[in-house]
């Protein structure tokens, strides 16, 4: 299991340094001078001399990168253009409305997707299990960003049920800022993970040690909930960790629809007044929480399976 | 005479297949009394997994029950409601099933099974636990108050089955079913378990029934055995009597068949020569008749009857009739 | 046998079609997407109106005999715009699907043929590029470039290779050590005949049915780039244009919101349920690789 998790951290941590590379060859990549672009017509010489020195621009091209990745380890990934603040302090202080609407989406989602998925699994070939097939398939298939904007169109602008913007103050205000778009970024989970749950369980339910269950005489529902969903139930772990990149892509959208603060409303405003090394910055640390939650899921999974968890 | 706990009587039962209805059991018939052990024999496919998920009504959708009844205690379990059989299983009939590596759940650990099938009892966790714990010691795993908070995945086969046995025993059944349990076993293993599944039964005073197609266990530990082929019994009796007078070319080649006795386990049954014959289309006459070779006219025109030879010994084959005639 | 695993991939269109529409959902899949082709290619000869004539008479006009859908903030025709927005959808999806299909595959193929090395490097390239998230990704490349169609058409292409890329390799592992391709090896065939002849036709048919299952996703990027004012550049009437519109003036012109988002749910139905009985009828495996 150590061993397990130490592998599964050094591959997140090369897949996070090639994607530093990455990051580094698609700024160089892009004609002309790079602190002309990223600073764009507001380029004052004072501003220019400070952002050829932070890129290292005057050093061979290797030193550069040398310098960036020193630079990515102490956690310097450059400065606001604006405000000469660290762009790591501005994107930490709008990550946590960020993660609080993500966790919020994955724990509605994951817990009606499972129940769903469970559900049609114990009672396959049925209405019910054919109309949760059909609808997993749409809402998988539909957009959050569109989920958001008929959503604010229907429930907070012609209803008037929920708050259209912002993020409210205090708990209950949060929370009934947090229902539509997480409603929105949460609905195409909701899809997935009742499919996944429905195929595993399906498997799982297939099994001799269900037989034997059965065969004790234990409830179905007990038989269903606890024997076959906590085996059923592992790939959803793996998929929630997967999961984090596409509800981080969401979670722009629906900041943007529902006005609320948060990385992706950081990154579009950024990209707005052109200040590239808040979007640069963005994007790295965002990447980087997608890296360490697909390698958590992993290790979580792992943990969670008593085959792997007592193996080395 | 001991009173009867499970009647089989004139069982047949189908599965429902895209080619047609597959005959898995054609008019089954036997009994099992209390406290008597009485094995199944017969190769694979003869339907002898199709009977026991029968009994206990733990069978596939597709299955239809066409003819017959399952009497326990007197109770058609055929006919009884889905609570009432929940109710009997697992309590009165338990069952060891026939590979111990998939025959627990993964991911609970063996104490939380063992104390989950005790659904019924209003003993305390921590007593669910020390009866689980008295079963495995009674079954020969050592230091069982340790090891009932380890994973199945952290026992070796042998230890898994008798974890299955200290299971099914749990609840001091009335009838226990042992599906070839000792088949994925190696034969040292294989008597242990046999002999400490003797002594347990005769603790308990349970009655057994006991499928296998090793006919070694069977003679050393049966009461009466019943002989089936391609779904249907041919022959069924005393367990000295079937041996030292099979009256079924069948059983006689089976007997012929068995590797010595119980000290060698067979992996592959020796094989008789010839198919069984398809279940869904199957030939009139004798189900045998292509594999004997002893088949005569009349094997092929007419299905023989299972006839009663002698005391409680009933065979199907023409054989005896002309024999007896003769 | 691994002949029997890896079928070939039945030719005749007809019988697929066939399976599809036998299917409720894939029939509706198909119906939806016929239209949305049809539509597409006759966009110029069926709209009512100029997509992007402005009337300012006429603006934020409510859905009416006129204009069904109603007009915007500039007097344009919605249901112009939305037969023109299947357009320019399409013409993202299409080349940007197909673009990632022959590039993933060739990276495929050669990593799976290839020698270790590279095997191990492409891997972890695409590794890689599947740990950014694909929004924040293509934010970046917008950032760098400015926004365009062509943009979108990169961000799509190099966020879906690595899929086609890994589904590829596979197969061709698995191909590898089959019969058929061991006696044309022992045969002495060249590699190029090995994976051009005998390997492509088997895999092609996979990829086909992720490409059916990636155009919803691409079809919602475009539109999202372009909600964002980030795809597609005004005044090409795009569905995520029609939204950011409808958006700004939500409580004046919401049915610009409900006509730009509509057919966007409706395209991502219709496609991925065509793509998802595709997959049943031509792979049913690959039902379980996703």
């Amino acid at each position: 299991m150590l061993s397990f998790a130490l592998r599964r951290f050094a591959l997140a941590a090369l897949i996070l340094l090639v994607a530093v590379t990455l990051m580094f060859l698609m700024i160089r990549a892009v004609p002309g001078d790079p602190v002309q672009i990223m600073l764009g017509p507001r380029a004052t010489p004072e501003l220019q001399a400070r952002l050829t020195a932070e890129l290292a621009l005057d050093q061979p091209i290797w030193r550069q990168l040398v310098i960036f990745y020193g630079n990515m380890l102490q956690g310097d990934l450059g400065t606001d253009v604006f405000s000469g603040r660290s762009v790591t302090q501005i994107v930490f202080q709008q990550l946590p409305f960020t993660l609080e609407l993500i966790f919020a989406s994955i724990i509605w989602s994951a817990a009606l997707g499972i129940l769903l998925g469970a559900y049609a699994a114990a009672h396959p070939n049925t209405v019910i299990d054919r109309t949760v097939a059909v609808l997993s398939v749409s809402f998988v298939a539909a957009p959050a960003f569109v989920v958001a904007l008929l959503s604010l169109l229907l429930f907070a602008v012609h209803l008037q049920w929920f708050p259209a913007i912002g993020v409210g103050d205090g708990f209950w205000d949060r929370l009934d800022h947090l229902v539509l778009p997480a409603f929105a970024i949460g609905l195409s989970w909701v899809g997935y993970i009742a499919r996944l749950v429905r195929a595993s369980m399906l498997e799982v339910l297939g099994e001799n040690h269900i037989r034997t269950a059965r065969a004790f005489g234990l409830a179905e529902r007990r038989i269903v909930m606890v024997y076959a969903l906590r085996i059923a139930i592992l790939p959803v772990v793996t998929v929630i960790g997967v999961g984090m990149g596409f509800l981080l892509s969401a979670a722009v959208f629906a900041e943007i629809v529902f006005a609320r603060p948060g990385l992706g409303k950081l990154v579009i405003d950024s990209i707005t007044t052109r200040n590239y090394p808040i979007v640069m910055g963005s994007v790295l640390i965002s990447t980087g929480l997608f890296v360490v939650s697909t390698a958590l899921a992993d290790l979580i999974n792992a943990w969670l399976d008593p085959r792997a968890r007592t193996s080395t | 005479m001991t009173e009867t706990l499970l009647e089989i009587d004139g069982l047949s039962v189908d599965y429902e297949t895209e080619r047609g209805d597959l005959k898995a059991l054609r008019d089954i018939s036997f009994d099992v009394r209390k406290g008597e052990i009485v094995g199944i024999v017969g190769e694979s496919g003869c339907g002898k997994s199709t009977l026991i998920s029968s009994i206990l009504r733990l069978t596939a959708p597709n299955t239809r029950f066409r003819q017959g009844e399952v009497r326990f205690k007197g109770q058609n379990l055929l006919q009884a409601t889905e609570r009432q059989m929940r109710d009997l299983r697992g309590d009165d009939i338990s069952i060891v099933f026939q590979d111990p590596m998939q025959t627990h759940n993964p991911v609970l650990s063996v104490g939380q099974q063992m104390v989950d099938i005790q659904h019924r009892s209003s003993a305390s966790k921590a007593e669910k636990r020390a009866k689980a714990a008295k079963m495995l010691g009674a079954v020969g795993i050592p230091d069982p108050e340790a090891r009932l908070s380890q994973f199945p995945h952290e026992f070796s086969g042998g230890m898994r089955q008798r974890i299955a046995i200290a299971m099914a025993l749990m609840s001091e059944p009335d009838l226990l079913i042992a599906d070839e349990p000792t088949t994925a076993l190696d034969a040292t293993l294989e008597v242990q378990i046999i002999e400490r599944l003797r002594e347990l039964q005769r603790e308990m005073h349970c009655a057994v029934l006991f499928i296998s197609h090793h006919l070694g266990v069977i003679a050393e530990l049966c009461d009466r055995v019943v002989v089936m082929y391609a779904g249907a019994v041919v022959e069924s009796g005393d367990v000295r009597e079937i041996f030292h007078n099979p009256k079924h070319p069948y059983t006689r080649r089976l007997i012929e068949c068995d590797p010595g006795h119980i000290k060698t386990r067979a992996r592959v049954l020796p094989t008789i020569p010839g198919e069984v014959p398809d279940l869904a289309n199957l030939p009139g006459g004798c189900i045998f008749r292509d594999r004997c070779d002893q088949a005569m006219d009349r094997c092929a025109q007419e299905v023989p009857p299972l006839e009663r030879l002698g005391e409680g010994h009933l065979a199907a084959c023409w054989l005896n009739h002309e024999e007896v005639s003769a | 046998m691994t002949d029997a695993t890896i079928e070939k991939p039945r030719s005749e269109l007809g019988i697929i079609l066939t399976g599809v529409a036998r299917n409720p959902l894939g029939l509706m899949g198909l119906i939806i997407v016929g239209a949305i082709v049809f539509s597409a290619i006759f966009a110029a000869w069926i709209v009512p109106y100029d997509p992007i004539a402005m009337n300012i008479q006429d603006r934020m006009q409510g859905p009416s005999a006129s204009h069904w859908l109603g007009t915007d903030q500039l007097g344009r025709d919605t249901l112009s715009r939305v037969i023109m927005g299947g357009q320019v959808a399409l013409k993202v999806a299409l080349p940007a699907v197909f673009g990632a299909m022959v590039i993933g595959l060739t990276l495929g193929m050669i990593a799976g043929y290839g020698p270790k090395w590279l095997d191990n490097m492409l891997m972890l390239l695409f590794d890689t590029i599947r740990s950014f998230p694909t929004v924040m990704f293509a934010l970046a490349v917008v950032a760098l470039v400015g926004p365009s169609l062509q943009t979108v058409v990169f961000v799509v292409m190099a966020t879906s290779i690595p899929t086609y890329g890994r589904v590829a390799r596979t197969q061709t592992l698995t191909l590898r050590n089959s019969e058929f391709i061991l006696a044309e090896r022992s045969m002495g065939a060249s590699m190029a005949r090995i994976l051009g002849v005998h390997m492509l036709p088997n895999i092609i048919g996979v990829l086909a049915v992720l490409a059916a299952m990636d155009i919803p996703t691409v079809i919602a990027l475009e539109a999202g780039l372009s909600f964002l004012g980030l795809g597609v550049k005004p005044p090409t009437p795009s569905w995520g244009a029609l939204l950011k519109d409808g958006y700004a003036l939500i409580r004046q012109t919401p049915w610009l919101v409900v006509g730009g988002g509509l057919p966007i749910i409706i395209a991502t139905l219709g496609f991925t349920f065509l793509g998802e009985s595709l997959r049943d009828v031509v792979d049913p495996k690959l039902r379980k690789n996703r």
